[in-house]
């Protein structure tokens, strides 16, 4: 065997070896790594009341009700599997909307309330023109009259 | 793949094809940021702030790339130990590392009003930060006194760390898909494009451009690392002459 060959081999069961290490620190990461809980997640009692943390979801149709105080918002984040009452009290990003991705700092309360410090606007992978944007999908579908 | 590991061969090469990449490169940026900021229309939801995407995305993915072909050129020098391998290397590292601070500031000026905040610690973002520090330690390792005792190419050490920060890339890549976070998911897949057809063309151009000038810098940088060590080569020569002489 020549000696480029061992460096090839050797090169390559590194490689793996530090493929698969990749692979397992990746995997172990799952749960810590994620950036915020899903509504799922958090009904499924994966944490404690009082405990800070983030909750990422979508802001449900027709659930955001501006308080009589006119600072604080409330609204209901869901995945499609659970859904959790959200309050805030401030300013929330231009893109914060109905049917839209949000993340929020904050603990939950004793009441089953998720109060939120902070709240930011999460964007999704569709990029669409402005006149497109509003249409309904079976709309989009459908040749230019 | 031999003959062009003589760097004469190489030079025949690449310095007729340097001009080429690097104007055609520039039309084609200049054509991507005409039609990027002017011709298409402003995403429905984020406005006029989608329009980063055209420097974004083809810096992120040379960014990404860079470090790739970094790490290939690394594994050729240590397996067939080609001197032109880890000259590449060496010349990649650095707009490599320009193009991922690019796109980490891109990222960050869309955050802002899209988001609601410059930074924040989520799978994407860490991954590219690491990313960026690996080519800060890549070119710290492989500058200065270091390179010309390596006569231009890699030492084993750098060349395996090419290859073990090459983890970091399928990482960055499957960082929004892995973990929930705060970047979306990816809009470019092998199944097609969420990016509607009338706000993507651009990003042809630009990623064209981008790619181009990334091409043309390697070809400026290598041309420069070998001429470096050529005046260095001739200097011990002639110091070695001269000790002969008295």
């Amino acid at each position: 065997m020549k000696a480029k060959h061992q460096r090839l081999i050797l090169a390559a069961v590194a490689l793996c070896g530090v493929g698969g290490a990749g692979v397992l620190a990746a995997s172990a990461l799952r749960d810590e790594a994620a950036y915020f809980r899903t509504p799922a997640e958090v009904q499924a009692g994966k944490t404690e009341v009082g405990e800070a943390m983030r909750l990422g979801g979508m802001v449900a149709a027709g659930s955001i009700r501006h308080q009589p105080d006119g600072v604080t918002i409330r609204f209901v984040a869901t995945d499609g599997k659970a859904s959790i009452p959200v309050e805030y009290k401030g300013i929330v990003p231009d893109l914060f909307a109905e049917n839209s991705g949000m993340v929020a700092d904050g603990r939950m309360r004793a009441d089953g309330i998720f109060v939120a410090d902070r709240i930011l606007a999460k964007h999704d992978e569709r990029y669409m023109p402005p006149q497109m944007g509003d249409m309904p999908k079976a709309m989009k579908a459908a040749p230019k009259a | 793949m031999h003959a062009y590991a003589n760097p004469t061969r190489f030079l025949a090469i690449a310095r007729p094809l340097t001009p080429w990449l690097l104007w055609l490169g520039l039309a084609f940026l200049l054509a991507g940021a005409w039609a990027g900021l002017t011709v298409v229309p402003g995403e429905a939801k984020q406005g006029e702030t989608a329009r980063i995407l055209y420097v974004h995305v083809p810096a992120a993915w040379l960014g990404m790339g860079g470090w790739t072909s970094l790490a290939l050129a690394g594994l050729v020098q240590l397996v067939w130990r080609h001197p032109l391998a880890g000259i590449a290397a060496r010349a990649i590292a650095v707009p490599g590392m320009l193009f991922t601070a690019l796109c980490l500031a891109t990222g960050s000026i869309w955050g802002k009003p899209t988001w609601g905040t410059w930074w924040e610690w989520d799978g994407r973002m860490t991954s590219m930060l690491v990313l960026l520090f690996l080519y800060a330690g890549f070119v710290a390792l492989t500058t200065g006194d270091e390179s010309e005792r390596q006569g231009g190419t890699l030492s084993r050490g750098a060349a395996i760390y090419a290859l073990v920060g090459a983890i970091n890339i399928p990482i960055i890549n499957r960082s929004v898909v892995w973990w929930n976070s705060l970047h979306q998911g990816p809009s470019i897949t092998m199944r097609g494009s969420s990016i509607d057809g009338s706000l993507l063309w651009p990003l042809g151009l630009t990623l064209a451009g981008f790619s181009l000038l990334f091409g043309a810098i390697v070809l400026m940088r290598m041309r420069r690392i070998i001429a470096d060590n050529r005046v260095a080569a001739r200097l011990r020569r002639l110091a070695d002459d001269e000790g002969t002489e008295f």
